[in-house]
Order: C-alpha cells, then structure tokens, then sequence
C-alpha cells in the first residue's frame, strides 16, 4: 500500500535537500529576515506609542506587512528551488538514467514538485513562532490566518509548477531561472499595471463623459486584478478594499474565486507540459 | 532473440545518424559495437534504451517494441550511457536505493540486492561512502551496479571502459565476463578494441550510421582483411630483391624497412603466395624469413575509420 504512494524522486529530493548547506542557509536567511523585521516593527511601535503599549490594531499592521514580506520571500525563492529541477540533472547528466527507470513522466515531474513545496512549506512553517507573535496581541483571526496560508500554498504550488515546466522545455538551468523569475514578475507586477493602466483608462473616459465605452474595459481590468498575488492578498487582509475594486470594475465576483482557478489552470497546464516534454525525444512519452 | 533491431533509422534534419540498421542477437550473447565518433553507437544505444524515438523502423527487446512498450522494455534493459554524473550527496548504497525504488523493487528486495551488487563490483568496502568521493572508475562499478539493481535481461553499455586507468579497465572488463557467465545479453561499445575480441561473441562494425559488417571476431577480421602485408627479410641484396618483387603484378606499396627488409600489399591467392617464393628461391634471392603481417581490430578500426570500403 505504501509502495504505492511512494515516490523515490521525492524520498531522494528531499534527503539531497536537507543534506546540502544551502538549504539550511536559506532557510536561516530566511528566518533572519522575518526576525529582524519583527523586532524593528515592535521596537518602533513601543517607541512612537510613547506608552510601550502594543496596540491590536498595530498588531494587525504588524500581521499584514509580515504576510506580504513572506509572499515576497516565497515569489522569490520558489523560482529559484523549482527552476533547476530538471535541466540541473540535464546538466549533471543524470537526467538519462532516471529516464530509464520504469517510473513514468508525471512521477517524476511530481516528485520534483512535491520535493520544492515541502521545503517551502517547512519555511513557512518555522517562520510560524514569529507569526505567533500576532495572536499574543491579538487583532488577528485564526481564519484570516489560515486563509493567507493556503494562499500562499495555492501561488507557491502554481509558481513551483511554472519553474518545472521551463526547467524540463529549456536545456539550461540559467534559462530556465530567468524565464520563470520573467514569469512571476509578470503575475506580480505586470499585472498590477495593466490593471491600474485600465483604472486610469476608465477614469479618463469617464471624466470626458464617454461613459458607454466603460464596459468593454471593465472585466479585462477585473482580470488583471484578480490574477496579481498583491491584490488578491490586499482584499483578504481589507476585505472593504474587495467592495472598493468590485465597484471600479462593476463586478461582484469575489476575486479570489478568479485567483484559485487561473493559478489551479497554471499549475495543471505547466505540469502537462512538463510531463509531455520530459521525454521529449521519445513518441510515446511513457 | 533477445535483441532485434529491424531497419532502425534516425535522422536530425538532413543528417542520417542511423540507416537502416537490421541487427538480431540471441539471448547470452555478448555483442561488442565498433565505430568511430559519430558513426552512430550511441544514438543506437539510446533508441534501444528508450531514450531516443527513431525516424523509422523499431527494435524489440525479448518481443517488446521500444516504440510501442518503452515501459516494459525498460524492466528488461540496464542502460550505462557513455557519460553520466551521480548525485553527489548520496552514498553508495543510497544511491542504489534510489534506482531500487525507481524501478519499483521493495525495501526489503533492495536491503538484499544492494550488498550482493556492491560486493560483484567490488565495492563493498564503499559502501557508505559518498559517490562524489569515490575514483573514476569506481564510479564506473557503481553505475554498472546501478544498471543490475532490477536484473535486466539485456544490458547496454555505452564506452563502459572510457576514461579509466588499465587497471581499472582490467576490473571493468573482469566483471563484465562475470556478466557474461551470468547469461546476460550484453551489447557493449568501446574504442578498445582487443578487449572487445576478448570478451565479445560477435562484433558489429558501424560507420556513417550503416552497419558494414556483423559477425565472430575472426569473421570480421577475414571480411575487413583486404590485401595481404607480406614481410619479406634478405641477406645483403635488398636492392635486387625490391626489383625482383617490383615486377610481380600482384604486388603494390612495395616498403624497404630496413636494410635487410622489405615490406609490400599483396592481393593474390595462398597458391599466387607460393608460386611467388618458389620464384624467388629459384631467382637465387637469399631469403631468410617471410611471414604475413597479422591485423588485428585496431587496423580494421583504423581502416574503416579512414573509409575503407568493406563488405
């Protein structure tokens, strides 16, 4: 039953990853940054407060701009764990005899994946004492924080995905880094200004009175907002900010909704690809 | 038949790198693959491991068409490519683990195999080692072994022996005739060719993608012959016999290799051979020894490499 469900790519990912230096310093790196941003953030609160009190509602702040530096560092590191997966065993020459094994296409693929999620997950997971932090002063709802956390799951699986996909279609791990840092800078910032590109177009027309051309812009500039991380996350931490863009694009579909679906569409269609092309010289692709 | 390779083709754009390669090797057969760079030993290797679709035609393995059944063709295959690299931070038995489990053999299978398979390499004392410290041709064993874990029935051996020391070469070549007692099919492709005559039971020659010869060891080396390098030694009258030999239409390439003999190409028969020496003997030349220059593998290698029109 086990032996079912097991996948030596992931068992072996996972015991080369928790073996080399890089993974520990990274995720020390890692730690380091949340920490020092913590105490900063205490440190001047107290101090500006004049009180030394530590109000909920700075803890809240305090939650908000911890979660989007995590979403920050995540974005950044998982091209970076996912981009090298497979051209770096292109590269070591190691990929051809994995290829010959009888574990199929989407094994591989997978175990690949599974290997670079769980070691995120094990960042967000230690960085979880310093988010603790928040709920001793209050302010913040567990739900609220779960939510921000399958978040992060459900972006980090899909960017994860992107980096797969480019690392099994592209033969260097160079390329691949840089088209899927390419992508993701895409998903997090492009996105922000077509969308606030489209805002100000609307603005504009509706200023010159040129009000029956508003709707055609309106779902495409929806898009742009329901697609870009930052926003998306903005609306969970402000729900009123949800109402706010829902009156600008004249649409009531919660933007989340959008979000799961287009990054769960990434994610399969990249992990296609990557299966389709692992065994890109043979026909069958089995 | 174990291996049956039917008009195998293989082309990157205008390029041929294979041509209609018909090949059929039974089972137990040691196979040993001679060709230059590029002639196409490789790209032969990784149709057959499942690595590379042809352009036309298939092979099958025991039956299996490694077009149509890469899956089951890969149980029956323990494919060494030519270059390779290991993961570093494994250890040797780890490292066998890994291909245990990928071709799907039990924990339990594997704590079994994994000593019996470093002890036939010769690495048991390596055991715990990181693979990215052990010599060359360590590596080399450990990959071998790696190819056995799920005792394929064939193995594919791209320059197994490439880049080692000859004692190393000498360990590579001792476990490969192990192999070979074992019954395995081997197909094997080396540059070194008197260990292939050594341990092969048939050679196949490759150039320009086209099989050009296939058979025994001591076929090949008949079919590849060509004309004959008689060495001919003389007492003082060099100079009389190289005129002597000049006139024989037979004769071509004519050499002096030193003051006392004589090398020359002869295309006749061992009857033309005889009537020469009679001739000779009765031209009163003081010949002290005659002996037909041997060719082994490596002239014929050298031949075909310089495209030498055989078969």
């Amino acid at each position: 039953m086990m032996g079912r469900f097991s996948n030596p790519v992931l068992l072996k990912e996972l015991k080369l990853r928790f073996r080399a230096f890089k993974s520990f310093s990274g995720l020390m790196f890692y730690l380091a940054v949340l920490c020092i941003f913590v105490a900063g953030f205490l440190l001047i609160y107290t101090q500006f407060s004049g009180t030394g009190f530590f109000r909920p509602s700075d803890s809240f702040t305090m939650f908000a701009v911890l979660s989007v530096l995590q979403m920050g560092l995540v974005m950044f590191i998982t091209p970076g764990l996912t981009a090298g997966a497979i051209s770096t065993e292109r590269e070591k020459q190691t990929l051809n005899i994995l290829l010959t094994t009888t574990q199929s296409s989407t094994q591989i693929i997978v175990g690949k994946l599974l290997s670079s999620v769980v070691f995120l997950v094990l960042m967000l997971v230690a960085g979880l004492p310093l988010y603790s932090l928040v709920f001793l002063f209050g302010g913040v709802s567990p739900s609220q924080f779960i939510t921000i956390f399958l978040f992060y799951l459900v972006t980090l699986i899909a960017i994860g995905s992107i980096g797969i996909m480019f690392s099994t279609i592209t033969k260097r791990t160079i390329v691949s880094m840089i088209a899927t840092y390419g992508a993701m800078i895409f998903l997090a910032g492009i996105t922000a200004f077509f969308f606030f590109v489209g805002v100000s177009m609307e603005q504009m027309q509706a200023q010159t009175g040129n009000v029956q051309n508003l709707t055609p812009f309106s779902p495409i500039t929806y898009f742009w907002a329901s697609i870009n991380p930052g926003a998306l996350m903005i609306t969970m931490l402000y729900p009123d900010m949800s109402n706010a863009l829902e009156s600008i694009v004249g649409i009531s579909l919660p933007i989340w909704i959008v979000y799961l679906i287009f990054y769960m569409l990434i994610t399969v269609i990249c992990l296609f690809i990557a299966t389709r092309k692992l065994r890109a010289n043979m026909k069958t692709n089995r | 038949m174990m291996v049956d390779i039917q008009g195998l083709t293989k082309k990157y754009g205008s390029f041929t790198a294979l041509d209609n390669l018909t090949l059929s090797l039974d089972e137990g057969v040691v196979f040993g693959f001679v060709g230059a760079n590029g002639a196409g030993k490789s790209t032969t290797f990784s149709i057959l491991a499942t690595l590379l679709s042809p352009t036309s035609g298939d092979a099958f393995i025991n039956g299996k068409s490694v077009v149509k059944e890469p899956k089951e063709v890969r149980k029956l295959i323990g494919y060494m490519p030519d270059f390779f690299g290991v993961y570093d931070q494994l250890k040797a038995d780890e490292y066998l683990d890994f291909y245990g489990a990928s071709y799907g053999l039990s924990h339990a299978e594997r704590q079994v195999l994994i000593p019996q398979l470093l002890e036939l390499v010769n690495l048991s004392h390596k055991r715990y080692e990181y693979v990215d410290l052990l010599s060359r041709g360590m590596k080399q064993r450990l990959c071998l072994a790696r190819s056995l874990i799920h005792d394929p029935k064939v193995l594919i051996l791209d320059e197994p022996a490439s880049g080692l020391d000859p004692r190393a070469r000498v360990e590579m070549r001792d476990i490969l005739k192990h192999l070979k007692s074992m019954g395995k099919t081997i197909l094997i492709s080396s540059h070194i060719l008197p260990e292939l005559a050594e341990m092969c039971d048939e050679i196949g020659v490759i150039d320009n993608g086209k099989l050009i010869a296939h058979g025994n060891v001591a076929t090949i080396q008949q079919q590849l012959q060509g004309d004959k390098r008689i060495i001919v030694k003389v007492i003082d009258q060099i100079e009389r016999a190289r005129q002597f030999f000049e006139e024989d239409p037979l004769i071509s390439s004519i050499e002096l290799e030193d003051t006392n003999s004589l090398a020359f190409n002869y295309r006749g028969s061992t009857d033309d051979q005889v009537q020469l020496l009679r001739k000779a003997l009765l031209a009163d030349l003081p010949i002290y020894a005659l002996r037909e220059e041997e060719k082994d593998l490596e002239d014929v290698f050298m031949a075909i490499t310089k495209g030498a029109d055989v078969v």
